[in-house]
């Protein structure tokens, strides 16, 4: 027997005689089954973890909407679950909460966008290489300092600037929403200029071609193409500001709920709500227990909403520009 | 050289490239035209131009003013009270001068230490899992893509009430200790660790896996000696970054637990603890203004805390970008 016939392939054998043993693992891999196993467990931790929020919101809700009905919790005017006669018409909470959601994106929106525009078409690159990363190093501000900024710093500029106002008690809602505004601005600056600079150059030098300026051509080309980018942006900072709970707990009271649309003055919203109340001690199982997970249902499925629909935009911003 | 291996070099440029350079010319020309015909209208675009630049830049002034306002008037309101005080004593409801963080800092350390050890395992794992193993044709991974998504954006509050009923009561039945507080906000900041870390191994290209592959190695092997390795400076940008939400965060700790003033230190199973934040949010809620004082100072420690690992993380990324 030769040297070359000993080995399980002959040095002989060419492209047309195929190895004797298959390609295959040399022996069954139980380990590799193993941490796949695992792998797959960790991901679908995520889709247990989403059962487990709408059962422990669900469980108690349900037990909530048999004492109190559904008409009565999304048409009602007065909420007072801590009272002996409580009310539990949602409304003023909700609107609280829609009251910080405007006031905040109207803020945001211009500083955020004019923010992106200049970034993505007018810095220079060295401009751009430093106000990015520091625009996103802000982004982490937390919450509590943005509360206590607008509780002892913003509220009595507030009323320095606007005396006409009907000021009242420590809290703001208007001022609130003034906070959740600076916090949503570095998100917006910078999920927007992310899509901006996505938007093939190309388009850019096809409307400097015709004799636009770079206004025209921010404005005109560059915005529209990362339109889908720039609402997403939106979108996810609304989302974002639907459940801010320390700063509007800190600067809007956790007291008050009330329909009065008065920017001045402090009142309650869902979040602040749901943290409030359960600081405080309740017995669990009560009415006023559940309140706070039917409240909680309710701002869940708001933002389920608001996030599905950021979902699918920012899945179609990236089919056009990757 | 042959017409055709002209033809052939001239095809293996990228056409990207070769559209620029066309283009470029074309407004070259443009310009040129354009300036003899437009001239009587460019001052006045010169002025709505410049005009625009200004309102832009107001903008992104308004943006970093403000927030960097919150630093200064930290720096300015809580300088006064940084001693150390602040970080040996413990919480006092009656004298502020002697009053200090000491177990809301332990109490952090000992939650943000569960969160590290609980996410860097799980929120790689499914990093892992999604982008190498799944098949992507299976419906069931898409709706673990798409259910991780929409957890990055449910609010934190939400958390808490998930925390409430499923770790401090219900199953895992904990009760109010520093363990539930790390297992809640591990959840809360999971989905942004998976997300960053998807990123950061797609972005290793498939070049380094198919040379490991062909090489006889396994697929896991593949992953732990080729694949992970590369991608962990984005890895490690995405657990920092994530680390440093969950310091930040306050609101659905104040529904597992944190809420009571701990005279004693905290420890991880037992017993009642506080955190940084909810700590600050409790002093600042006092009447007295030498509660606010020192509620300010805390936010001064939590910001310069966090502003470093926010550079440390964004320095990380940035050197590490498009290495291939």
């Amino acid at each position: 027997m030769t040297a070359s016939q000993r080995g399980s392939v002959s040095p002989e054998a060419g492209a047309e005689e195929t190895p004797r043993r298959p390609l295959g693992a040399a022996r069954p891999r139980h380990g590799e089954k193993v941490v796949k196993g695992f792998l797959a467990l960790c991901a679908a931790l995520s889709v247990g973890v989403t059962i487990a929020i709408v059962v422990s919101l669900l469980t108690p809700t349900i037990g909530f909407f048999r004492e109190v009905s559904v008409v009565e919790f999304l048409t009602g005017t007065q909420w007072s679950p801590g009272f002996a006669r409580g009310e539990f018409g949602v409304l003023p909470i909700v609107v609280g909460t829609l009251t910080v959601v405007v006031i905040a994106l109207l803020v945001a929106i211009p500083i955020g966008l004019l923010s992106a525009i200049y970034l993505a078409e007018y810095a220079p690159r060295r401009v751009r290489a430093v106000i990015k990363p520091a625009l996103e190093v802000l982004e982490g501000i937390p919450t509590v300092a943005i509360g206590l900024f607008g509780l002892f710093l913003l509220r009595p500029l507030a009323e320095q600037i606007f005396p006409f106002m009907n000021w009242r008690g420590d809290f703001s809602i208007g001022v609130a929403g003034v906070a959740v505004g600076l916090l949503i601005v570095p998100l917006i600056a910078s999920v927007s200029e992310d899509a901006m600079r996505s938007v093939p150059g190309g388009l850019r030098e096809g409307a400097y071609a015709l004799g636009a300026n770079k206004m025209r051509v921010s404005l005109r080309v560059v915005f529209p193409a990362a339109i889908s980018g720039i609402v997403a942006a939106v979108v996810l900072a609304m989302s974002r500001a639907i459940g801010e709970t320390m700063i509007v707990l800190l600067v809007a009271g956790a007291g008050n709920p009330n329909l009065s649309f008065d920017l001045a003055r402090g009142a309650q919203t869902m979040t602040a709500y749901i943290g409030g109340t359960a600081t405080g001690d309740i017995a669990t199982g009560t009415t006023v227990y559940n309140t706070i997970f039917a409240v909680g249902s309710l701002l869940f499925l708001m933002t389920l909403v608001v996030n599905l629909f950021a979902i699918r935009l920012v899945r179609r911003f990236r089919e056009v520009y990757e | 050289m042959t017409t055709g291996e002209t033809q052939k070099i001239r095809e293996d440029r990228p056409r990207e490239r070769r559209t620029t350079e066309r283009t470029r010319l074309a407004v070259a020309g443009a310009r040129a035209a354009g300036q003899g015909l437009y001239t009587p209208r460019s001052a006045k675009h010169r002025v709505t131009n410049t005009l625009f630049s200004a309102v832009l830049f107001l903008g992104l002034g308004t943006a970093l003013v403000a927030l960097t306002a919150i630093i200064g008037w930290a720096l300015v309101e809580g300088w006064p009270r940084l001693d150390a005080n602040l970080f040996l004593a413990g919480p006092s409801t009656i004298n502020p001068e002697e009053a200090g963080f000491r177990t809301a800092i332990i109490g952090t350390v000992y939650v943000i230490g569960g969160v590290i050890a609980l996410i860097v395992p799980l929120g790689v794992g499914a990093a892992i899992y999604l982008e190498e193993f799944a098949d992507r044709e299976r419906w069931y991974n898409r709706f673990i893509e798409l259910n991780i998504q929409n957890l990055a954006g449910v609010p934190s509050i939400v958390f808490g009430i998930l925390g409430l009923a499923f770790i401090v009561r219900g199953l895992g039945n904990f009760g109010f200790v520093a363990a539930a507080g790390s297992m809640t906000l591990a959840l809360l900041v999971l989905p942004t660790v998976i997300l960053a870390s998807r990123e950061a191994i797609r972005a290793v290209p498939s070049s380094v896996r198919n040379g490991s592959l062909a090489l006889g190695a396994t697929l896991w092997q593949t992953v732990w000696r080729n694949v992970l390795p590369a991608a962990a400076p984005g890895i490690l940008t995405g657990v920092i970054l994530g680390v440093a939400r969950a310091i930040g965060e306050a609101a659905p700790l104040l529904l597992v637990g944190a809420v009571t003033f701990v005279v004693y230190d905290p420890s991880f199973f037992e017993g009642g603890y506080s955190v940084l934040p909810v700590q600050i949010y409790n002093y600042a809620k006092r009447p007295q203004e030498e509660f606010h004082v020192m509620a300010i100072a805390g936010v001064l420690v939590m910001l310069v805390v966090l502003m470093l690992i926010n550079s440390f993380a964004i320095w990380l990324r940035n050197r590490y970008e498009k290495k291939w």
